[in-house]
């Protein structure tokens, strides 16, 4: 007999690939590196947001699927796959690492889970944090909540620094600001977030110091820096 | 919320230092106190080596994994070593997506896990 969750789940791929586009793909070809892979030390944040207007949990997960890019704030960009939020589809996402900043960090996600009340993305390497995010939608009370709750670590030394600066407090915004959108789309008035934040495990793992060499931040900063000598060395070529 | 759909049985071994945790039905974020309960259970004596029977698994969302990666770390953090038994070729697929299997040693019975709880 076939398990109820089949075809709710991806199949294992040796390496990503992307039927996306955006202005850089850098996931085609890694692997996914969720919380286990991952260096810093290991947080779970839900977020939580009680929706008026009597949405069913399967509506509230229809829209937000269908809705998805629309419903992020704009510091990042997300570019989704042809296929939508399916199980194997890979998005590729554009980060603002700082409001003005030149740098914009590529990376994307892959649907690792779908179904009709949630779905769930696993980070690729070089993502600025080694993460599963759960989107999900539930009935409490009679009351439909819509949730988001990650499981992450930042994955390099680099990234737990920056996430430790400040990082950590821009990513919470940003799924409250996420969950805001989605509850006013939805006709919630004045919408209002519930946050719980747990550290799983305090320690940090050594061993995946060397997803250094992953980096999408280091990557990104490298593709900002040169973009002027790329851009000479074009019109060298074009100019004949 | 608790998910009714789950049910765990713990047994003890020939080992003392090694206990099987047997999941029945669903795994799901509801699973929650059920798996911690039963891991805690497992633990109380002086197990070591902590053996998940997914035999009698049904159902697992994204939700259920999360609660398995969080008893990995808990384990680890108390030097323990978590083994998986059982698993259907579909739930090994899924442990490989998630890369899981990197973390958690999987063996075909609990005979097999034991052995290697104690290598």
């Amino acid at each position: 007999m076939e398990p109820k969750d089949t075809g709710a789940w991806a199949h294992p791929v040796s390496s990503l690939a992307t039927t996306a586009v955006g202005p850089d793909d850098a996931v085609t070809g890694r692997r996914v590196a969720g919380p286990v892979h991952g260096f810093g030390q290991m947080w779970q944040k839900t977020f939580r947001v009680p929706l008026d207007g009597g949405a069913s949990p399967r509506d509230v997960i229809a829209t937000w699927k269908e809705r998805f890019p629309t419903c992020w704030p704009k510091s990042v960009k997300f570019y989704a796959p042809l296929a939508g939020i399916a199980p194997g589809e890979v998005a590729l996402l554009e980060i603002a690492l700082l409001p003005g900043a030149p740098v914009r960090l590529s990376t994307g996600v892959m649907v690792i889970y779908a179904d009709d009340e949630s779905f769930t993305f696993m980070t690729p390497e070089g993502h600025t944090l080694s993460a599963w995010i759960t989107f999900s939608a539930f009935d409490e009370s009679g009351v439909t909540l819509a949730q988001v709750q990650v499981l992450e670590r930042p994955s390099d030394p680099l990234d737990d620094l920056a996430y430790n600066l400040g990082g950590s407090r821009m990513q919470t915004r940003f799924w409250e600001e996420t969950l805001i959108a989605l509850a006013r789309h939805l006709g919630t008035s004045d919408p209002s977030v519930e946050t719980t934040v747990v550290c799983v495990d305090r320690k940090r793992q050594w061993r995946y110091v060397r997803n250094l060499r992953h980096s999408a931040t280091i990557h990104s900063m490298m593709r900002t820096a040169t973009a002027p000598s790329r851009w000479v060395a074009s019109r060298v070529r074009g100019g004949g | 919320m608790a998910d009714p759909g789950t049910r765990v049985d713990v047994r003890s071994t020939d080992d003392p230092t090694a206990s099987v945790v047997a999941i029945f039905g669903d795994v799901t974020g509801g699973s929650e106190p059920a798996l911690m309960e039963a891991y805690s259970k497992a633990v109380d004596g002086r197990a070591r080596t902590i053996v998940l029977d997914f035999a009698g698994l049904e159902y697992m969302n994204s939700g259920g994994i999360g609660l398995l990666v969080t008893m990995l770390v808990r384990s680890k953090r108390q030097g323990q070593r978590l083994l998986a038994v059982g698993l259907s070729d579909h739930y090994r697929e899924i442990f490989s997506l998630i890369r899981l299997d990197e973390a958690i040693g999987i063996h075909e019975d609990a005979n097999a896990a034991l052995a290697a709880g104690r290598a």
